[in-house]
């Protein structure tokens, strides 16, 4: 095989840091691809969970349990007509849904994965990730503007000015966050989002519970911030549908809408991220310290296939329940396949944990270990789309000039005090 | 009264009011109830004025009312407040039954308390959920129709038709009670109690909804007074006004039962007096299902209706407030003039003095709090 190929393995750096061109390009091509299809998969989640909560079914028509309609959807969106009104500002009416999409995706180069599973390692990572993703910003306040309409105008004014505030709030939160990664004997923090997990990894503590409650309450405040900041329910002002129907999108339809809807779920993954690597331990499983013992790394390290393991079981317990009708045998047929699928790769999964289990440095342990850290930083992910969901389900929305007021005066004072307190914490403690 | 007042709407832009921006919500908007459509004269997100533009809806029920028999013209009333119309069969009824002067029997007085505060609770519940989903909370919405469809089954069994029921006929009620109607309206009652604690929980002290409610849409009761708004609008500013209590019709006067009222008339109020309403209804319904008399249900009335020569104006207390008819007869077969006084029509008119002064989105809570349906308010 060619050198540039092989010379990344063997490496424990991200390939960017690595300086592997290659890998680099085949680490954004997975995480591009992933993504889309985590969009997909949050779709079917919000609507089936959104739909349980309230006492209904949901998609069951599209495949079996509505499997299948994210994928019927992306084709009626790619196949409607595109709209452009006339009155509209053509160029920026077409660029504006894109520069949201560039803005969601980017952030994706900088997430770690796992200590080596990231496109690059850059060394102002977390500044990068809060720089690109309130670029998002500039493509809905477009949007609104382009379109020249009411409406969208309406949107996008209190779209622009609620992520400005809350990005105060959000980087002050941060920046608390930052301070803690420098409590070593060499005494220097690091910004970088790896650099941030390690020092959580060296001092033993996911900063959520760093200097408690401090940590904690930094890691509410960008909780909240970054719902704000994805425009999702209760503060989901932009898109407001009972006030300005659907807000900065109401002119755009078909593929174009579709993009706004794929960088707003690309956002929300995104800013999940940042909190999880933050605050929560990015992609070390539960109590690495503590339950330290070879056969602890063993056992969690069947968390992946027994996840799987248990979704394939979910699948046949439904392929079980079907109505024995023969209305529904491809549906059966479907979701034995599906169950299938599932199985075979709880199967691989659980293989490989047993053929990993030895701590050399064999393929299968690297591999093993990769999966691993993939597995809890994706659990952790899935964990907030919950939430994501929950809040939605169950709170009204907030007024624009109440939601400033929680920002300005709620968030952002608090948020300066745990920086105050943090820093006086680091000095004590130190 | 704001400031505000007297504030033009639709005067053309010139100098400093340049920056005003005159807005059109609906008539195709998701949050106008229907087909209501309101002019915004905004500055920034603050309202300057509004302006509503009725008639989407118009089929002309009143003057189809001069075309039609008295008894043929009982199904169109139906179609007026289509989510209480059991309300509207029973005004219409009892303004025939005064002009021509027959009562209906006891028990068909009973069955009509039980069928119209039944109805009562029905509208309520598609107003939380409508208004609920307005200011953002979606799952209400599912709440309140999955436990109003209980209350539509036992239209559905009793007189065959979910929403527009003709329920009543004049003299009295056409059907009989179905076997059982006693026991499933018991069943009812228990089931649908804790399920109004229910909404209440999601509902009633939640941060958001406070803030999104609290101080939102005042109006005095004063101000209610003068624009003629009643219902739950003027009780929850504070004045006890229910023709159930002030001028009781059917059997009304046999039951016990507070009139809730609230203080501040503001949209918070006004959720928490119907919340109130509908708890006090199941205690009426209850009262008349317990109590109900044996005996006919139809008053001796002519085949031919023809009443004599007069005016009549008889009013009741639909969901929404002061539901009034005006019959005129010239002593034939049809009304000479049908007038109605619908409670959406009047009470919509309080709101430019409600939101004069607030935000884009207060606009469409208070929209959702007076609790208007088109197809009264256009008829």
């Amino acid at each position: 095989m060619p050198n540039f190929i092989t010379s990344y393995f063997g490496s424990t750096l991200t390939p960017g840091a690595a300086g592997n061109q290659f890998w680099a390009l085949v680490y954004v091509f997975v995480i591009f691809t992933g993504v889309s299809v985590a969009v997909m998969a949050m779709n079917w989640l919000e609507r089936k969970a959104l739909a349980h909560f309230q006492i209904r079914l949901g998609p069951m028509r599209v495949g079996p349990h509505g499997l299948l309609q994210p994928i019927a959807d992306a084709i009626k969106l790619a196949l409607k007509e595109d709209i452009i009104p006339s009155e509209a500002d053509q160029f920026i009416f077409w660029v504006a849904p894109l520069i949201g999409l560039l803005a969601a995706f980017t952030v994706y180069t900088v997430i770690p994965f796992g200590p080596s599973e990231a496109v690059s390692d850059m060394n102002i990572g977390i500044l990068f990730m809060l720089g690109v993703s309130s670029i998002g910003v500039l493509g809905i306040v477009v949007a609104g503007w382009a379109s020249n309409s009411h409406y969208p105008l309406i949107g996008a004014l209190r779209s622009s000015a609620q992520m400005v505030s809350y990005e105060v709030a959000m980087g002050l939160a941060v920046v608390s966050a930052v301070l803690m990664t420098s409590m070593n004997e060499k005494g220097t923090g690091t910004l970088s989002m790896i650099g941030i997990v390690q020092a959580q990894q060296q001092q033993g503590i996911w900063f959520i519970f760093k200097f408690f409650p401090l940590g904690f309450i930094a890691f509410a405040i960008f909780a909240i911030a970054m719902i704000a900041e994805t425009n999702r329910a209760p503060f989901d002002m932009a898109e407001a549908e009972s006030e300005l129907t659907a807000g900065y999108h109401t002119e755009y339809s078909g593929l174009r809408w579709s993009l706004f809807m794929l960088a707003e779920y690309a956002a929300m993954i995104a800013v999940s991220s940042i909190a999880i690597t933050v605050w929560l331990g990015g992609w070390m499983r539960p109590f690495p310290n503590l339950l330290r013992a070879p056969a602890w790394g063993f056992i969690f390290s069947l968390f992946p296939g027994l996840t799987f393991a248990g979704l394939a079981a979910i699948a046949v317990i439904g392929t079980i329940r079907m109505p024995s009708h023969s209305f529904f045998k491809i549906q059966r047929m479907g979701l034995a396949g599906f169950a299938a699928v599932l199985g075979l790769i709880a199967f691989l999964l659980l293989v490989l944990a047993v053929a990993g289990r030895s701590p050399d440095a064999s393929v299968a342990a690297r591999f093993n270990a990769g999966i691993g850290y993939v597995y809890w930083f994706v659990l952790k992910i899935a964990v907030f789309m919950y939430l994501f969901i929950w809040y939605r389900a169950t709170w009204p929305r907030y007024r624009f000039d109440q939601l400033m007021r929680v920002g300005w005066k709620v968030l952002l004072p608090i948020s300066l005090g745990v920086l105050i307190l943090t820093a006086i914490a680091g000095v004590v403690v130190s | 009264m704001t400031e505000l007042a007297g504030m033009p709407v639709l005067e053309p832009a010139q100098g400093a009011k340049d920056q005003h921006m005159v807005i059109n919500m609906g008539p195709q908007h998701p949050a106008t109830h229907g087909v209501l459509r309101v002019i915004l004269r905004l500055d920034g997100e603050r309202v300057l004025g509004t302006e509503c533009v009725i008639g989407y809806l118009h089929r002309g029920v009143e003057k189809i009312g001069e075309n039609r028999t008295y008894a043929m013209f009982n199904p169109y009333v139906d179609r007026m407040d289509y989510v209480s119309a059991v309300s509207n069969g029973l005004g219409y009824c009892e303004a025939v039954e005064k002009l021509l002067d027959v009562e209906a029997p006891p028990r068909a007085k009973y069955i009509r308390v039980i069928l119209t505060e039944l109805n009562r609770i029905a509208s309520h519940q598609l107003w939380l959920g409508t208004h609920a989903l307005d200011i953002g909370a979606m799952t209400p919405l599912f709440y309140t129709f999955r436990d109003r469809e209980e209350i539509l089954k036992i239209f559905e069994k009793y007189c065959g038709a979910r929403l527009t029921t003709h329920a009543f006929r004049i003299g009295g009620c056409q059907y009989e009670t179905y076997a059982g109607f006693e026991k499933e309206v018991k069943k009812f009652l228990k089931f649908v109690a804790p399920k109004i604690d229910e909404y209440e929980e999601l509902l009633t002290t939640n941060r958001i909804w406070l803030q999104r409610t609290k101080n939102v849409g005042v109006i005095s009761a004063a101000d209610c007074v003068a624009l003629g708004v009643t219902g739950p609008v003027l009780r929850a500013s504070g004045k006890k006004w229910d023709l159930r209590k002030a001028q009781p019709y059917a059997a009304y006067s046999e039951f016990d039962f507070e009139v809730p009222t609230g203080e501040n008339g503001d949209t918070y109020d006004r959720y928490l007096v119907r919340m109130a309403e509908m708890r006090q209804s199941l205690r009426i319904i209850e009262q008349a299902v317990n109590g109900i008399p044996e005996g006919p249900i139809m008053a001796k009335v002519p085949k031919v209706i023809k009443p004599p020569v007069g005016e009549i104006y008889h009013s009741i207390e639909a969901p929404k407030g002061e539901l009034g008819f005006f019959i005129v007869s010239d002593g034939s077969t049809q009304p000479y003039r049908v007038r109605v006084r619908p409670p959406s029509f009047v009470n919509l008119q309080a709101l430019d003095l409600m939101v004069r002064g607030l935000l884009v989105a207060d606009v469409i809570a208070v929209i959702g709090t007076i609790d208007i349906v088109l197809g009264e308010v256009d008829r």
